[in-house]
């Protein structure tokens, strides 16, 4: 058994390297073999074809970037007679990423992607519920357990939930996408924010707010992480701002089973490579048998501490 | 802070398309006062590149920069014999600053070549070349490669003022016949320059334009192509973020087929047909 290998529920996985949705596709296999990852995790897609935000979409942050791409989408037809086909070349776990405004289209979505070939739906809540005044799914319990409870009726599959750091109560969502069936808790999706040039004073975004990621946001993924595994007993995977081989240890120390990498594709996109190889050898040289050996094994100042309530 | 360390050895094996790699910094030029010439030590495996293709830059962070996303760069010039590879840039902002404290012997990692190059049809002899600003430096190897493929080449260059004025030397050396045209002398407006390619068309004929650096120019390279059938390409400028084609910041609207499309500058392009492109 490889020191790297681990599960995600009933799911296994050769490593607990996986890409974050949104941050990924075919065009990396220009640059390395895909086929050495723990999974293939895609860009979230919708039932009907978008065309996404204004340019610009992006911009440079002090460590990090900021991003309104808005869910371009080919839809399903696509999804299913194209994408589908072509991952279906790699012996990798396939995960597909999918999102809606409500609650019917997104169960009938989750019903749609249950074909073979998908391993597991990554359900991307955190895009606006056009039955809650456009507030994403994923900020409130209520609305989180709701839309779980639907996905959880429409698929058999292993179901991930992904939520948004951008809530007031993330032990309440996580507790309640748990109750509601979800199978594993991606923790977590970008941070709202804005940035403005000084000079012409507009947004740099052309759609004036967007999703902070990368290395600044880190703590906070960690944060959550660490508040998601330790209020729930479904496997946590860890997403944020991961770039080195320390930033994975530390994610499976706080309690995840594994971890997603985006933003640091972007500025090299050989880093889960690069992080396989140094997660192996900073395992032997800690004599470690097994990343699961450190899941969770944060030692707190105090006796395990209850669910931290700072948030709540 | 930038997060991934600069002097990491990073190597991909070939059949891999493009590679990151660590290059080292022979030269870093001043060429006048906005432009400088990054003349760069380079692996093989990024040296199979083809014009109109760019690299994405890791540029290094300075006491007040720091750049944390790659800025893209055409390619002015690469050689796969002596293994060097050539940025001509403007110094805007972060990235470009950083990128302008490189002394000799700096390292500097990069990801290339990157996106798809121009092309150059058998029926296309006649060639006509017209750029400003930083478009002449991503036309320049085309001038290399229509020398290669034997074709006739006219370059007008345009500029803010003759001192602007860039690889007018590197087109001739390419056995180009060069027109400058200027805002000072007033050579370059819309007017004059049109009158000057349509007198070229009507006296030797052109087989097809190629184009960089200028909406405007571009919009009048649309319509006289399209008035006198005359094909072209023009690379084209987005934010990017991955460079790859995974993140989708870098679309642009085209013309297709009565539709407006959506297209990756970084993956379909930066190289476009000329008609199609919303300039
Ligand atoms: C395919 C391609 C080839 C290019 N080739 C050259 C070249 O050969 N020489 C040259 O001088 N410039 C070139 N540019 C433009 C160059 O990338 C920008 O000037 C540069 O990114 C500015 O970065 P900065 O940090 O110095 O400026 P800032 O203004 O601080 O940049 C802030 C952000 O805006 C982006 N940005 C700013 N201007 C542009 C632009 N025009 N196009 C795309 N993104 C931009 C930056 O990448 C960065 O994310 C090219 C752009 C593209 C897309
Ligand atoms: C350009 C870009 C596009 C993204 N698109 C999606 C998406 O479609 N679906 C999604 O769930 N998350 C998306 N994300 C969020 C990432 O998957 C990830 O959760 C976030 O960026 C934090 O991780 P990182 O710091 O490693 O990038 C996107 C992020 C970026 C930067
Ligand atoms: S820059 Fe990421 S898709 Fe073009």
């Amino acid at each position: 058994m490889s020191a790297l290998a681990t599960s995600v529920g009933q799911l296994h996985l050769t490593n607990p390297i996986m890409p974050a949705s949104g941050t990924f596709t075919e065009d990396l296999a220009d640059v390395f073999d895909l086929g050495i990852l723990g999974a293939h995790v895609l860009k979230t897609f919708t039932a009907e074809a978008r065309t996404g935000n204004p340019t610009p979409r992006v911009c440079d942050l002090t460590g990090g970037m900021m991003n309104a791409i808005g869910i371009p989408s080919k839809g399903l037809e696509h999804f299913l007679t194209h994408t589908l086909p072509f991952w279906a070349r790699y012996d990798v776990p396939l995960i597909v990423s999918i999102s809606a405004h409500s609650y019917d289209a997104f169960a009938r979505l989750a019903a749609a992607v249950s074909v073979p070939g998908v391993a597991a739906i990554e359900a991307n809540i955190s895009c606006p519920n056009i039955e809650a005044d456009g507030r994403a799914f994923a900020v409130r319990a209520d609305t989180t357990g709701h839309v779980v409870a639907q996905l959880r009726e429409a698929t058999d599959l292993p179901l991930w939930v992904k939520l948004s750091p951008n809530t007031g109560e993330p032990v309440e969502v996580a507790q309640a996408a748990e109750a509601a069936g979800a199978d594993a808790l991606v923790v977590a999706n970008t941070l709202l924010g804005m940035a403005i040039d000084i000079e012409t004073r507009q947004p740099r975004l052309g759609n004036v707010m967007g999703g902070i990621s990368g290395p600044a946001i880190k703590p906070v993924a960690l944060r959550m992480t660490y508040q998601a595994a330790s209020a729930t007993r479904i496997p946590v995977i860890g997403c944020g701002g991961i770039t080195t081989v320390a930033d994975v240890v530390e994610f499976l120390i706080a309690g995840a089973t594994a971890v997603q990498v985006g933003t640091a594709t972007f500025q090299s996109p050989t880093t889960m490579q690069r992080l396989l190889t140094g997660l192996e050898d900073w395992l032997r040289a800690q004599g470690i048998a097994s990343v699961n050996d450190l899941r969770g094994t944060v030692a707190l100042p105090h006796a395990p501490a209850p669910v931290p309530a700072m948030l709540t | 802070m930038n997060a991934i360390p600069k002097d990491s050895t990073l190597t991909t094996a070939p059949p891999y398309r493009c590679a990151e790699a660590l290059t080292v910094v022979r030269s870093n030029a001043v060429v006048n006062t906005d432009y400088r010439l990054l003349t760069l030590d380079a692996p093989a495996e990024v040296l199979d590149c083809a014009p109109g293709q760019f690299f994405q830059l890791l540029c290094p962070g300075t006491a007040d920069d720091q750049p944390f996303l790659r800025r893209p760069m055409s390619i002015f010039d690469f050689d796969a014999a002596t293994g060097s590879l050539r940025f001509l840039y403007k110094v805007t902002g972060a990235g470009t600053r950083g990128l302008a404290t490189l002394r000799p012997g700096d390292r500097l990692n990069v990801l290339g070549p990157l996106g798809q190059g121009f092309s150059m049809q058998d029926d296309w002899q006649r060639l006509m070349l017209v750029a400003r600003g930083v478009g002449l430096a991503t036309l320049a190897p085309l001038a290399r490669m229509a020398q290669a493929h034997g074709r006739q080449l006219t370059a007008i260059c345009s500029a803010r003022a003759p001192e602007f004025v860039m690889s007018v030397d590197h087109f001739r050396e390419c056995g180009a016949e060069v027109i400058v045209v200027t805002d000072t002398d007033g050579s370059s407006s819309p007017d004059a320059m049109r009158a000057l390619i349509e007198a070229r068309i009507a006296h030797d004929g052109v087989d097809a334009f190629y184009t960089c650096g200028s909406a405007r120019l571009a919009r009048m390279l649309q319509d006289i192509g399209a008035e006198y059938d005359i094909p072209g390409e023009i690379a084209v400028e987005q934010q990017m973020a991955c460079g790859l084609g995974m993140c989708q910041a870098c679309v642009r609207p085209f013309h297709e087929g009565g539709k407006i499309v959506h297209r990756r500058v970084c993956r379909e392009g930066p190289v476009f047909q000329l008609k199609g492109v919303v300039a």
